[in-house]
């Protein structure tokens, strides 16, 4: 599915549209891809997203090359720096802030709209990593589903919860993973907390040496990953299901070391079928349904 | 412990890494080597090129402006309307879903056609049950019946039965594709992909050849490319053209792999009186002037290992041989052919042709059509998909049944076949290039279309408030392709029970 790019020398700029629904403000600029709610004053509420969209994505790319270094260097923007402070924590973990950059994106608009509007519930979804807000007496329901939206369970939030950020990371992400995780969401009190604790732990969901998985430098694949020369996983062969149990393991061990440490409220684990879910238990409910095809 | 103590990570081979190119899209201005994509997803470097993944597609149908008619009095179709001349049909390449939730379809336009609101649901299905129909054109021996036909040593499909100058081959479904093991299912899925896709794919058929399969090009047959099907079996050629070569030529031998044909002993010269020559061939006699076997299989006349024709005949009976019998020699194609003239010794001597039977020799050739592989893919539409398109799913194959519904896949017109579901067959070759992707299920993501009326959409319980006039599709994002000349429009109210009175009517 491509077409040869006739036109590449003008840039496009951000850009927003209300979905057909009326109810819901579609963002794009570059990689971001933002689908955003808001119940309340919602007019106020998208207009003031929009306009806190016009210069996120360049306010990146200017500390683009300290964002992706270890954590460390000072960073002025108030997005890089709900990155840092996201990846700071799980230090001497390799980390860059790049890893909390969704949800921090996310976390930003979220943020914007609250400040400008009085909201009863809201979220950014930044292509999976969601940023909410709720107050008293309201929830969300969030569905978590396969690549290919098969079914794979549910996620209630109530305003007493802790959690603010939900964020999914894993071998069907956009990012390139140092696991094998099929996939790993992550409930935490900030999506950009989520996000580098779903990145982290799909990273441990791994077998190292194991023959069926290849590897190769991060940048062979993306020239200026903030991975490097680290090997990340390019494709998962055929594991028993043993082996599945194993890797599942070994990022279940990562994530309750962060669920000790506060730094996330649960997490669910997916690979191969199999399930871990850590946190209260009732938040994650997989889901029994058969997948629904064609 | 999550070490399994073994060797270092297998690294692939750290090749030369092809140039890298500076996506200058948006602000990120990522570099992206060789056959990968930008941070976003939406763009990437084929070969040094930046493309565009996952545009929408839109088919732009250039039609005649109807103006130019008068006095037919059909002037008053012509509203004015701009769109009639530049009239757009969204097609569902690059549709997609729309995050986070995916139904309804994700398109669903509506543009007025003729007058009639049209509606186009437009989505990209993931297909679990889905494959390609094969057929190569060749006579050439590429694996028994039932065979299995593998890539990378997994199965993928089998042969099936053998057509008119064709091996036909049945690839993929739902057995190779979740009902194997992982391999098999990825392996099959990858296969279909790239032949949708009108790529190159290379199988081995067990007990037979290795075949290069590609859409709408000739098939490669153990590395040799096959040209042209032939006009028929060397019988069935003398049957043709019997009658254009009786009074120019004395006896004609069509060379032929699987059956070689001699005028004066064959049915067809009796009929014509055409009176015995003393030809004597090589191989087995089947019936009067059929020969099985005059050579072994090769790449020579008709299919044969022969590149002298004369290799295949016995000296000529004296008795009834005659000095000056004029002898034709012609291949199956039409390709190869020689003219001789028997001398004293009744010995066929090469001699000039006379221009009748060279026109005859082109004739056969000209009847020959290139040897092509046609792929169809067949898949069917079930539950979900249907239900992007309306709350009532079972309505919508009410709706196709009987034809108020029409459907394409890409802008191409489908097969729907008959019986229950909305399983349907398109040539791959119509549809846009790249239409196709996979989800690693293993399934394989198609475009389908289903085109309709308005108020017959509103009746089967579809997603009428998502409708969205075309104008509002048309982004300048998306992929615009032009109309292949002879594909119907899914547009055309001649499609339809309620246009067929239309028809004639210009557009």
């Amino acid at each position: 599915m491509t077409g040869p790019v006739t036109s590449s020398s003008s840039q496009t700029g951000p850009t927003a549209r209300l979905l057909p629904d009326g109810v819901r403000l579609h963002l794009q600029h570059g990689p971001i891809d933002l689908i955003v709610g808001a119940d309340g004053d919602r007019t106020a509420a998208f207009a003031a997203a929009t306009r806190r969209f016009q210069t996120i994505l360049t306010e990146l790319v200017a500390e683009l090359p300290l964002l992706r270094q270890e954590v460390g260097p000072k960073v002025l923007g108030p997005t890089a720096r709900r990155m840092v402070a996201a990846a700071r924590p799980h230090k001497p973990t390799f980390v860059t802030p790049m890893a909390a950059v969704a949800g921090a994106v996310a976390e930003e608009i979220l943020s914007a709209m609250v400040t400008a509007a009085l909201l009863t519930r809201a979220y950014v979804n930044n292509g999976g990593d969601i940023a909410f807000h709720l107050t008293a007496g309201t929830q969300f329901r969030m569905a978590i589903a396969s690549l290919h939206n098969h079914p794979l369970g549910r996620v209630d939030i109530t305003a007493t919860d802790v959690a603010r950020g939900l964020a999914t990371s894993g071998q069907g992400g956009r990012s390139l993973s140092l696991g094998i995780a099929d996939s790993v969401t992550v409930l935490a009190k900030t999506a950009s907390q989520a996000d580098v604790a779903a990145t982290l732990i799909a990273n441990a969901v791994d077998l190292p040496g194991h023959p069926a998985i290849t590897r190769a430098p991060a940048n062979t694949l993306h020239p200026e990953s903030d991975l490097g020369h680290r090997l990340v996983v390019t494709h998962v062969g055929p594991l028993t299901a043993d082996e599945t149990a194993l890797a599942l393991n070994c990022g279940s061990a990562t994530a309750q070391t962060m669920l000790h440490a506060g730094l996330i409220a649960s997490a669910a684990l997916f690979l191969n079928g199999q399930v871990r879910t850590l946190g209260p238990s009732k938040t994650f409910l997989a889901d029994p349904r058969i997948p629904a095809h064609a | 412990m999550c070490d399994l103590a073994a060797p270092p990570a297998p690294v692939e081979p750290g090749q030369m890494q092809p140039e890298k190119i500076r996506c200058d899209a948006c602000p990120v201005m990522c570099y992206i080597a060789d056959g990968r994509v930008g941070a976003c997803d939406r763009y990437a470097n084929h070969s040094g090129i930046l493309v565009r993944l996952d545009p929408l597609t839109v088919i732009e149908a250039r039609v005649e402006a109807v103006p130019f008619l008068t006095g037919t009095g059909d002037e008053q179709d012509w509203d004015g309307d701009l769109i009639k001349g530049y009239r757009p049909f969204i097609t569902a390449v690059g549709a997609g879903t729309t995050y986070p939730d995916y139904k309804p379809a994700p398109f669903i336009v509506s543009q007025a056609v003729d007058g009639v609101d049209m509606v186009t649901v437009v989505t990209e299905g993931i297909f679990s049950y889905c494959g390609v129909k094969v057929k190569i054109d060749t006579d050439r021996f590429i694996g028994p019946e039932t065979a299995l036909v593998r890539v990378d040593g997994e199965p993928i499909g089998h042969v099936m039965t053998g057509e008119y100058g064709s091996r036909m081959l049945s690839l993929g479904g739902v057995e190779h594709l979740t009902g194997g093991s992982k391999k098999e299912g990825r392996v099959t899925c990858d296969a279909l992909m790239r032949l949708c896709n009108q790529e190159a794919v290379e199988v081995q058929i067990d007990g037979g050849a290795s075949v290069i399969i590609q859409a709408g090009k000739p098939p490669i047959i153990n590395t040799v490319p096959e040209k042209l099907m032939r006009v028929g079996c060397g019988s069935a050629t003398i049957g043709m053209f019997a009658k254009q070569w009786v009074g120019h030529v004395d006896e004609v031998v069509v060379v032929d792999d699987h059956i070689t044909g001699v005028l004066s002993e064959h049915q067809a010269g009796k009929m014509l009186d055409v009176p015995p020559t003393g030809i004597k061939m090589k191989g087995r006699r089947s019936t009067p002037g059929r020969y099985f076997q005059v050579a072994g299989h090769g790449t020579g006349w008709g299919g044969t290992d022969i590149e002298d024709p004369l290799t295949i005949l016995k000296p000529f009976d004296a008795k009834t041989a005659w000095p000056g019998l004029r002898l034709l020699m012609v291949s199956t194609t039409g390709e190869q052919w020689a003219y001789y003239e028997l001398n004293a010794m009744l010995e066929p001597v090469l001699a000039d042709a006379p221009a009748s039977l060279r026109a005859s020799a082109e004739r056969i050739a000209e009847n020959c059509e290139p040897s092509l592989c046609s792929v169809l893919f067949m898949a069917g539409a079930g539950g979900s998909l249907r239900a992007g398109v309306t709350e009532n799913p079972v309505r919508l194959t009410h709706s196709v049944k009987s034809a108020l519904t029409y459907v394409s896949c890409g802008g191409a017109a489908a097969y729907v076949w008959p019986g229950g579901g909305i399983t349907v067959m398109v040539d791959v070759t119509r549809m846009p290039a790249n239409s196709f992707g996979y989800v690693p299920t293993p399934a394989l993501v198609a475009p389908i279309e289903f085109t309709l009326r308005l108020a017959d959409y509103a009746a089967l319980g579809g997603h009428v408030d998502r409708v969205q006039p075309v104008e509002d599709v048309l982004t300048p994002e998306i992929r615009r392709v032009a109309a292949l000349g002879n594909e119907p429009d899914p547009q055309d109210a001649t499609n339809f029970p309620w246009g067929k009175s239309r028809q004639g009517r210009p557009r």
